[in-house]
């Protein structure tokens, strides 16, 4: 944004204190919207005088101008599974953090039979991933028009909409465009993509639909030329393809493009570049291989630009060996750096234990505390789990850092009682901090079990180990 | 008579995008009637307050009112709009109505020229040689150099990129746990390290070794440091590429048998894996230095220690500046890479910005990644997942993503594994290096591609 300090922000706010943000003065607000944990909008005064007064409203105008992203923000779809894109502040992730995910979206086509056009779909809405306490799952369907028929395109970009997830329309046609839109502009699809051949007419569908547009060009000159003339005629939500080469000089050449973008647009302060950036790892499929070959090469193009820059993706394979790690690094990278991913301490009783069952511990980092915790619970293991401050440290770093030590392990004992709640005196701590079984008997008097390296076997493991012989 | 209803015109106005637009209410079903001259203007009065409602929207407007008279012009009858309309009803206040155009688009595309920012930094990271030939007084057949950047990796429109990074293989003294997907490429030699190291080399294609003394440790074997070294002293003997030499992680022992190790290596220039905050790092890098190796300055993601820990070296050792090389700890993808990689990028930025405690090549033990369950598992464990797909293809992915990630952030020096992981990486850096050429024909076919 193009205000640095609260001071800045602090001019255009009421300047009442009147709390109703939730924070204690304008000062505090405005801070917030410096890091953008609010926005202008979540000052209900301000809100509220600019309805009725058109000065306020000029003001308010004003501070959304001045705190508007660096990066264009484009929203693709509608209601709750709408996709926002872009909005990015910086070029790396510790310079504050990165915002909106990348938004991946699964092709198909308009020649494909129907059985296999609603398997790919369901399988699309159906995928789920769980970690870190939630299941991660896909954005959306890229359809490409392959029939170059206006009606049938319509038809099959009917069905998939019946899905309701966001669209991206894949056609360089302005006829099958036109056909599709009529069926579905309402859901805000982003329409792909208007080229140096097709602009004039693709500027024409993108203002008359009023849906987000790409634009694409390899030539940075014409993608530029191509966003100056879109945003001149009223076209707002741009998205820039510089075109994702899949293989040897062309995917390097994808490469500079792509962070000379985005850097030209931050650092460079260049708005007429300030978009989000769409990669199309599904480009992969051009090379020759098998089909692990291409798809592994996919994940390859897509990880690359999951950490530099691509805002949007447009993928082919929905194989786990695809989507797991790019849906894992999308996570990694747009996970906040400024807040520790860790939870509460403490205890948890898992599936209503008795005095009888296991006692586990864990550390409080998200990860370990969710996957620790997920696996007992699925596995229907009944026990008392206890949570350690490690300060959002994960079970092998913690002890070899002395997070994770036997006085601080006695320590949570007694402040949670566990003693009181079962009638044993035994306690499994994970396969990791095996070294600290010793300290651990020594310093709280319990028998130490040494559980195993992976939560995902402690129901094996229990089999055979508990009760204690 | 036509009779052009106003459901008709709000449908007009829908297609035009203006129907968001709030607070504009038309009770009753409003008929419009065109027939000749003879027009009810009264009926038209609401017509005209609602579009002067629009307000911002008359561009919007201006085309619905141009459709309206097109039609009525087709029609044959006079456009209501030409005259002066005289509404019974409260007079609204009409704003000017422009002239109707059409939707006005640009003919040329407004030609733009893009200026790409140019970004120098002040900093160079070391270069770092690994290995001797034996006109330096060893027996390598060639060296490998690490480092030497002046931009963020492979950013070669900003600096030439001298050293592409390296790919080491690990190497055990005694069988380790490792995942089934890894195991089977090396189950053969599982108990000859010199043929382990042979293979990594000959068929995998490894830059240099990392060779693992972990059957030094104490609650392992406990082998004795003079007898852990003849392990050294055989993969010397059988491969002639660049080593790297490694203790079992236990704090005493370490340092005795990294001592060892520098002594019977004398004139190899090895790595010596690991000095760290924990251990006796003075004795480690002083036997690097004694005998002309490199020291491996290794901390528990933190830049702040790696800072500390590098000033030590530098400055109660005077470790000699081409002679360090940093490991700031690598976690697998889903299991902190997100730390990971931030300390990374920003070590490598801090270096490059002239932190001269800070710009040496970076090394990752990458072979981390087989510790994420997704890539050794059979299959989730949680039954609400979409199924986990065949490990055999989610394990090497899992070790390449970890280590392209980290290789965004500068990594130097990569210690992997799985050999289809490896062949992968060394692809992408030489992809992102500049050293292969070519590429698809027609980078657009997928769009209309029908499989």
């Amino acid at each position: 944004m193009k205000v640095k300090s609260p001071l800045e922000v602090y001019n255009y706010l009421p300047r009442t204190n009147c709390k109703e943000c939730g924070f204690d003065t304008c000062m505090s607000f405005a801070a917030h919207i410096i890091d953008r944990s609010v926005t202008p909008f979540d000052c209900k005064p301000l809100v509220r005088d600019a309805e009725k007064d058109p000065k306020v409203k000029k003001k308010l105008e004003e501070l959304l101008e001045l705190t508007a992203p660096e990066i264009a923000e484009v929203v693709i779809g509608v209601g709750d599974t709408a996709v926002k894109i872009g909005g990015e502040e910086v070029l790396h992730r510790h310079e504050l953090t990165f915002f909106n995910p990348t938004g991946f979206f699964y092709d198909v086509w308009d020649t494909m039979d129907d059985k296999a056009l609603e398997e790919r779909c369901d399988r699309v809405v159906t995928y789920r991933k769980f970690y870190v306490g939630n299941f991660l799952t896909l954005d959306g369907f890229a359809v490409r028009c392959t029939s170059g028929d206006p009606k049938r395109y319509r038809e099959v970009v009917k069905k998939v909409a019946s899905y309701g997830k966001p669209m991206i329309l894949v056609a360089l046609d302005p006829e099958c465009m036109k056909a599709a839109l009529e069926e579905v502009a309402d859901q805000r699809p982003l329409i792909y993509a208007a080229t140096e051949g097709n602009w004039r007419e693709f500027l024409k569908l993108a203002l008359e639909y009023k849906v987000p547009v790409t634009l694409r060009a390899k030539d940075l000159d014409v993608l530029k030329s191509l966003a100056v003339t879109f945003r001149q005629a009223g076209v707002k939500d741009i998205v820039l393809d510089p075109v994702t080469e899949p293989l040897g000089e062309g995917l390097k050449g994808t490469f500079e493009r792509v962070i000379q973008l985005r850097r030209t647009a931050i650092a460079g302060e260049d708005r007429d570049v300030a978009y989000p950036i769409m990669i199309t790892p599904i480009a992969a499929w051009l090379i020759e291989g098998d089909d692990v070959t291409k798809s592994y090469w996919e994940a390859v193009i897509a990880s690359m630009f999951i950490v530099k820059y691509g805002d949007i993706m447009i993928f082919r394979s929905i194989d786990q060996h695809v989507v797991m790690p790019t849906i894992t690094l999308r996570f990694n990278i747009y996970t906040d750096p400024r807040t520790p991913v860790q939870v509460e301490p403490g205890l948890r009783a898992i599936n209503n234990p008795s005095p009888d069952d296991p006692v586990f511990i864990t550390t409080n980092f998200a990860l370990t505390y969710y996957t620790v915790e997920s696996d007992l619970t699925s596995g229907g293991i009944k026990g008392w789990l206890l949570v350690l401050n490690t300060g959002g440290l994960g079970v092998e770093v913690s002890v070899a850092g002395g997070q994770f030590t036997a006085s601080k392990v006695k320590e949570l004992m007694e402040e949670t009682k566990i003693g009181e709640k079962v009638n044993h005196r035994y306690l499994v701590i994970p396969g990791l901090a095996a070294r600290l079984q010793g300290a651990i008997e020594d310093e709280t008097g319990w028998k130490v079990l040494v559980g195993p390296m992976d939560s995902g076997r402690i129901k094996g493991w229990l089999e055979k180990n508990w009760p204690p012989k | 008579m036509k009779k052009f209803t106003l459901e008709e015109f709000l449908d007009l106005l829908k297609k035009y995008n203006v129907e968001e637009i709030e607070g504009v209410k038309i009770e009753g079903d409003l008929e419009i009637e065109l027939e000749g001259s003879s027009i009810d203007l009264s009926a038209i009065a609401p017509l005209y307050s609602l579009l002067s409602e629009f307000g911002n929207f008359l561009y919007h407007a201006n085309m619905a009112l141009g459709y309206l008279q097109r039609l009525s012009a087709a029609l044959g009858i006079p456009t209501p709009f030409a005259m002066q309309p005289q509404p019974a009803a409260p007079a609204p206040s009409l704003p000017a109505i422009p002239e109707v155009e059409e939707l006005k688009l640009p003919t040329e595309l407004v030609k733009a020229k893009f200026e790409p920012y140019r970004e120098e930094y002040p900093g160079r990271i070391e270069e770092v040689v690994l290995g001797a030939t034996r006109a330096d007084g060893g027996s390598r057949e060639y060296t490998i150099t690490l480092g030497g950047e002046k931009s963020l990796a492979f950013y070669t429109f900003d600096a030439p990129q001298p050293h592409l990074p390296a790919i080491a293989i690990d190497v055990f003294d005694r069988k380790p746990m490792l995942a089934k997907a890894v195991r089977v490429h090396y189950d053969d030699v599982l108990d000859n390290p010199a043929e382990w190291a042979r293979k990594c080399v000959k068929k995998f294609g490894a830059d240099l070794v990392t060779l693992h003394l972990i059957s030094t440790d104490p609650l392992l074997d406990n082998t004795p440091a003079s007898e852990a070294v003849k392990v050294l002293e055989d993969v010397l003997q059988a491969v002639k590429c660049p080593i790297i030499v490694g203790g079992s992680g236990n704090k005493e022992k370490d340092p005795e048998v990294l001592e060892k190790a520098a002594e019977v290596a004398e004139g190899e220039r090895i790595m010596l894996a690991s000095a760290t905050l924990d251990m006796d790092w003075e004795r480690i890098a002083n036997a690097a230095k004694k005998h002309g190796h490199v020291v491996l300055s290794w901390t528990q993601m933190d830049i702040n220690n790696q800072k500390t820990l590098n000033r030590y070296l530098l400055k109660r050792v005077e470790m000699p500046r081409n002679s360090i090389v940093m490991d700031p700890t690598t976690a697998a993808l889903g299991y902190g890479l997100d730390y990971a990689f931030t300390n990374m990028e920003r070590i490598r930025i801090s270096g490059l910005k002239g932190d001269t405690d800070l710009n040496f090549p970076i090394s990752s033990g990458t072979t981390n990644a087989w510790g994420a369950r997704e890539a050794w598992m059979v299959d989730s464990p949680i039954e609400e997942d979409t199924p986990w797909g065949p490990r055999e293809l989610r394990g090497p992915i899992w070790e390449i993503i970890t280590g392209l990630t980290l290789s965004l952030a500068g990594v130097d020096l990569f210690m992997m594994m799985h050999p289809v992981a490896v062949a992968v990486l060394k692809e992408v850096f030489n992809t992102l290096g500049g050293k292969v050429s070519g590429g698809v024909a027609d980078p657009g076919e997928w769009i209309f591609m029908e499989v």
